[in-house]
């Protein structure tokens, strides 16, 4: 991201609350044209109201937002005829085909007719429909149906793309076959507003990420930028009785210690070395360790640091703990502890 | 495109898009054309002969009484018909897709056009059939080309008044299982009115209301230009009526679809 390069999308102080409730409590976001901006937050904390504000869908209380160069307040249509969206809850005609429906989105982006099924065609292909284009929505699968509903959104070739947690509740791989989705489109000069609750998804997928919190944002950043925020990772440790830990706590020193587990955490920026020289410790000090587990920080930490609570929601990697096989400390999914 | 050109365009759509979905959820329309059908058949066959005789007409049976009940079927035929229409409203509120809608640059009011258009030329096609069974069994009209016209053109008035208002009912509907039963009072009117009795053998509270409320003056008008009655200020009170219904339900329609979705 360069400084001159065009905003697509640029909230300042945006408000929204229902009765006393305050939903968003002035929050500023600027979206390069181009990249992908993650929302990221617990349920609740307001992402899917600033998706409907910034989409046109309900009006904010407060605030001045402007989306592909229109102004929210004097020209929401503008903005409309740039923007997709894809929501949380799947936004397709139960009642038409696959087919139709996509069909039916050429129609209303007054495509011409031949130019409309052209781009229908493209797409079934495209997220692998052809078989179901025929079929009701009612009878696909969930991933099917939320590839549906981002096929329709992308029928109009918005500039700008709204995805209200498009991932929620997919499998493994049908979210896989979603990020690539996104990539392909953010390759093709798209840009991208996602609200998401896991953690690994906005470190996937996003160039800059936000952290919403009861309607605030609480950090903003880059993944790299958002980790730095933290104290650095540790190497957690795990023995088979309380003498053992005894032992490895007088070892490494600063070293916290959880009796109930029989866990050892080591303070670790998580590299080669450092790994290396606890594992010679341990050797020299002859102390048998059942588990050993790299933990370098993640938005999880980050999310924790800065609100003072876990996030309640947890990778989308859903992985265990780490075997001591697998010490590569370049792993990309560490495992996750928000004990406390 | 201008505007207007646009509006017209994604409204057609809309209305392709309901026409699509009644074709493949044929279950509600057919059942809604039917009700008025067998209620048409029950009353002529199985209290025609007794209630005809209560008219106390010239030949005071049957078939005096199938000419009497035609014009109250035909307005249950609308009513039954907008009930559709409150439900696929509602349906469509609950499935997400009005959401998509309303971040399009679309012409905001289509989706209501769309479905206002497809239900009345829904409601047409019931009164159409209601009127051929009704002929099939034995109705008979003195009514000249004029009063047919004017007759036509009351009843789709009327339908596109109560349209809109089923079109409020169904955004104003917490559930699609709510919005199938607040028109049901509707369909009731018809009864409760000049559609199957004349109002004034009703008991006196309840006469008085049969003979105010909106459906009578429209069945008196009707019955009027059809077989020839006395129709007196029923037409300017119908027409009053369907004014008013009509503006109500546009207006309340319009508030409700601007309402942010609640989710």
């Amino acid at each position: 991201m360069t400084p001159d390069q065009p905003t697509a999308i640029a909230a300042t102080g945006l408000r929204k609350s229902y009765g006393e409730q305050t939903v968003l409590d002035g929050i500023d976001i600027t979206v390069p044209e181009g990249t992908v901006f993650a929302l990221l937050g617990p349920n609740g904390a307001g992402k899917t109201t600033a998706v409907q504000i910034l989409s046109t869908l309900i009006e904010a209380d407060g605030g001045t937002v402007r989306v592909a160069g229109h102004d929210l307040a004097t020209d929401a249509d503008g903005i409309r005829g740039a923007i997709g969206v894809t929501g949380q809850f799947s936004a397709v005609d139960n009642l038409l085909t696959g087919e139709e429906n996509l069909l039916l989105m050429a129609d209303l982006n007054h495509l011409p007719r031949a130019e409309g099924r052209r781009r229908t065609a493209e797409l079934l292909e495209r997220f692998d429909l052809v078989d179901a284009a025929e079929k009701n929505p009612m009878t696909y699968s969930g991933g099917m149906r939320r590839k549906l509903d981002l096929a329709m959104t992308l029928v109009g070739d918005p500039k700008v793309i709204f995805l209200d947690e498009p991932t929620t509740g997919l499998d493994p791989r049908t979210r896989r076959i979603m990020w690539d989705a996104i990539r392909g489109l953010v390759a093709g000069g798209v840009t991208i507003f996602l609200t998401t609750q896991y953690l690994e998804e906005a470190d996937e997928l996003a160039d800059r990420i936000a952290l919403l919190d009861h309607g605030h944002i609480v950090a903003e950043g880059t993944s790299a930028e958002l980790k730095r925020l933290i104290p650095g990772g540790h190497i957690r440790l795990e023995f088979a009785d309380p003498d053992e830990l005894d032992q490895a706590a007088r070892t490494f020193a600063g070293s916290t210690r959880d009796d109930a587990a029989l866990a050892l955490q080591v303070p670790s920026d998580g590299d080669v070395n450092s790994l290396r020289a606890v594992l010679d410790h341990l050797d020299v000090a002859s102390i048998e360790v059942t588990n050993l587990t790299v933990h370098t920080p993640d938005l999880d930490d980050v999310f924790l640091a800065l609100t003072g609570r876990p996030t309640e929601v947890r990778s989308s990697a859903g992985a265990g703990h780490q075997s001591a096989e697998t010490t590569d400390t370049a792993a990309d999914s560490t495992t996750k502890e928000t004990v406390r | 495109m201008s505007t207007l050109t646009l509006a017209a365009r994604d409204s057609r759509t809309m209305l392709r898009r309901n026409m699509r979905r009644w074709a493949r959820y044929p279950a509600m329309t057919v059942q809604l054309i039917a009700l008025p059908v067998i209620m048409l058949l029950m009353f002529a066959f199985v209290f025609g002969q007794t209630l005809g005789a209560g008219l106390g007409g010239p030949s005071a049976g049957r078939g005096d009484y199938i000419d009497y009940l035609v014009p109250g079927i035909i307005l249950m035929t609308v009513s039954a018909s907008i009930q559709g229409t409150a439900i696929s409203v509602a349906m469509d509120m609950h499935e997400g897709i009005i959401a998509r809608f309303r971040t399009m640059a679309i012409s905001r009011g289509a989706v209501l056009t769309g479905h206002v258009i497809g239900s009345f030329l829904q409601t047409l096609v019931g009164i159409a059939i209601v009127i051929g069974v009704a002929f099939l069994i034995g109705f008979r009209t003195n009514a000249n080309a004029a009063e047919w016209i004017a007759t036509i053109g009351l009843l789709c008035l009327f339908a596109i008044a109560l349209t809109w208002l089923a079109v409020a009912m169904g955004l104003q509907a917490k559930s699609v299982e709510t919005a199938s039963n607040t028109p049901t009072l509707l369909v009731l009117l018809p009864f409760l009115g000049s559609g199957f009795v004349p109002a004034d053998s009703m008991p006196a509270g309840l006469a008085w209301f049969a003979e105010y409320q909106p459906f009578s003056p429209v069945i008196e008008t009707v019955r009027g230009l059809l077989l020839g009655t006395e129709i007196g200020d029923n037409a300017v009170l119908a027409l009053a009526w369907t004014a008013v219904i009509g503006l109500l339900g546009y207006f309340w329609a319009l508030k409700l679809f601007r309402r942010p979705p609640v989710r």
